[in-house]
């Protein structure tokens, strides 16, 4: 599966997410690849992902995706990415 | 014999030379020392290799879109005009001096985890893109020296690894004021900005509210998008040259700028849209660019993360600034648009009397900086003196990303003339003092560009024993004057007296 880390830019914090959200992917034993996107293209790239993982505020402007978004209010913690993510992909 | 010599020639030459390989192999190495499979290291190596060659590929738009610009400033202003615009310059330089910046980066990395370790600042800076930065202005700043290149990396990295951990620290009261509960610190090369912002806030705003109380427009966010924010700025920015050009030049040197296809008659016309497409294509340029920096720094900055996990548990991560937007949005628009006018206040000041003085470049004001930087001091300033605090505070930091940036062109050698520059306050005064260390002669810029580290070091480890840890308040008094007015002065009608008190201890869920 596709997971999809978006920030403002694209190369701050969501480098970051995309690093943890690798390691609960792990922990999940999910087969995923993380790709990172800045907010602008993050639609486009919404469509060849399965899952979107970014902050409440972008969420709210990235609008309906079609697939699930999951809002991480902390991007370090990796128990949260783990928990959320466990959620929206069903395990 | 001769074999030998020839493949280590051509190990050498045609691959360590060339940047986007030395970049390739080291994220190589990064992905190995995590112990990922094969295909991922392979696939992550050949990505960064990617990657940088689209950096290059961008850096070419972005200058073919400066030329021009350049021109039409010098004939309307009679003066260099400038846009900062860190990717570009970095991409500029990357082609001259990549692999030293790839060098003096991991050194620096690694050193900044020593420090981590071994002195109480126990931050990890991980905004991949502005150790980048970082690396690449020292290395264009030394570059300016004749010292050899092993010199140069060496003080390099250890001047990137103490500005990487010692700013966090300086910033770190702060960054706790805003709402980061001291598990999160700042590690973005605006600290300086922000830190001017928290402090200018303290200064003004004793009981200003919080701009959280305030309702605004939910029409300027699509700023936030990097895209539209560099096409729109640059648009606006050419057009308005071009139009002033056009007054003060006339129409025949307008008509001569952008030559159109052979057999047509050149039209005002013609020069104003090819101004526009202008803007475009450097929004175009910076994008690429962007592209670039992201297929590297996905690779890179896990790998950086994962070793750090390891030798340094229990640290604080140093992140880029956008993570303290969620605990003031409406700080960060009011931030944004004070910073611009700082900027354009500036502009003014410079084009009347700083240039003819100096002899300083017009630092043009780019919406990007403005709003990241801006709005996190937006941000700041609120934490310490509300609405007041943020529009003062962020107008500082406007101020500061104007007139460092010009002051920095001249230590950046010939890149002066590249028409664009790093924008962050820290690029600026950490640049100019090592550049202006130089002056002296290379041994002394080399003994003062040490003590400058030394200095900074042990600054950042005294506010670390002082102020974090025994965890001064650089709001408490707004919070205290805030609530002695809130008793005097009961409910104004509604019932956000409270909770907004803190300014920017509540997390708004607005919009999710």
């Amino acid at each position: 599966m596709k997971i999809l880390a978006v920030c403002g830019m694209g190369i701050g914090t969501s480098v970051l997410l995309k690093s943890n959200a690798e390691k609960a992917a792990n922990d999940l034993g999910l087969d995923a690849d993380v790709e990172i996107a800045d907010i602008g293209t993050a639609r486009g790239a919404a469509a060849t992902a399965d899952v979107v993982l970014t902050s409440g505020e972008l969420a709210a402007e990235l609008g309906d995706v079609g697939i699930p978004v999951v809002v991480v209010d902390n991007f370090v913690d990796g128990g949260e990415i783990r928990e959320k993510l466990g959620a929206a992909v069903g395990r | 014999m001769d074999q030998l010599v020839a493949v280590a020639q051509f190990i050498v030459n045609e691959v360590l030379s060339i940047p986007a390989y030395m970049v390739g192999l080291i994220t190589a190495v990064g992905l190995i020392a995590l112990r990922k499979s094969v295909g991922q290291i392979v696939g992550g190596g050949l990505k960064a290799v990617l990657g940088f060659l689209l950096i290059g590929a961008g850096a070419d738009i972005v200058v073919t879109a400066l030329d021009p610009l350049g021109v039409m400033i010098q004939g309307a202003a009679g003066a260099q005009g400038v846009v900062p615009t860190n990717e570009a310059i970095v991409a500029i330089a990357q082609d001259r001096f990549g692999a030293q910046v790839a060098w003096i980066m991991i050194a620096g990395f690694a050193l900044s985890l020593v420090l981590a370790r071994f002195t109480p600042l126990h931050y990890v800076f991980l905004t991949g893109h502005h150790i980048l930065f970082m690396a690449t202005l020292l290395t264009m700043v030394l570059a300016t020296t004749a010292l050899p290149t092993a010199v140069s990396v060496a003080l390099g990295a250890v001047l990137l690894a103490v500005v990487m951990v010692a700013l966090p620290a300086l910033s770190q009261p702060w960054t706790r004021r805003v709402g980061g509960d001291g598990k999160i610190a700042i590690g973005h090369f605006g600290t300086l900005g922000y830190v001017a912002a928290g402090a200018t806030g303290q200064l003004v705003g004793r009981t200003s509210r919080s701009t959280e109380d305030l309702k605004l427009p939910e029409g300027l966010r699509f700023l936030r998008d990097s895209m539209v924010a560099t096409a729109l700025s640059m648009v606006l920015i050419y057009v308005a040259v071009a139009l002033v050009f056009w007054a003060r030049q006339g129409t025949a040197a307008a008509l001569e700028m952008f030559p159109p296809a052979e057999g047509i008659e050149p039209t005002i016309g013609h020069f104003i849209m090819q101004s526009v497409m202008q803007g475009l294509q450097f929004g175009i340029g910076v994008a690429v660019i962007l592209y670039g920096v992201r297929t590297i720094l996905g690779e890179l900055v896990p790998a950086f993360q994962g070793i750090a996990d390891r030798v340094v548990p229990g640290a604080v991560p140093a992140l880029d600034a956008p993570i303290v937007f969620p605990f003031a949005q409406n700080a960060v628009l009011v931030g944004f648009l004070s910073s611009f006018v700082g900027g354009l206040v500036t502009l003014a000041v410079m084009a009347v009397a700083l240039n003819p003085v100096f002899g300083l470049a017009l630092i043009l004001p780019g919406l990007v900086p403005h709003f990241f930087t801006g709005g996190a001091a937006g941000v700041f300033g609120n934490a310490t003196g509300g609405r007041r605090g943020a529009v003062a505070g962020a107008f500082v930091n406007g101020v500061l990303i104007t007139l460092l940036p010009a002051f920095l062109l001249g230590v950046l050698g010939d890149f002066g003339t590249a028409n664009t520059t790093f924008g962050d306050a820290d690029f600026g005064w950490f640049g100019i003092a090592i550049g202006y260390a130089f002056r002296t002669g290379d041994v002394g810029g080399v003994v003062l560009a040490l003590v400058l580290a030394a200095a900074l070091l042990a600054g950042a480890i005294v506010v670390q024993k002082r102020a974090v840890e025994r965890g001064w308040d650089p709001g408490a008094r707004h919070e205290a004057a805030l609530a002695e007015r809130a008793e005097t002065e009961p409910e104004e009608g509604d019932s956000s007296t409270t909770d907004s008190s803190g300014g920017g201890t509540r997390r708004p869920e607005r919009g999710e």
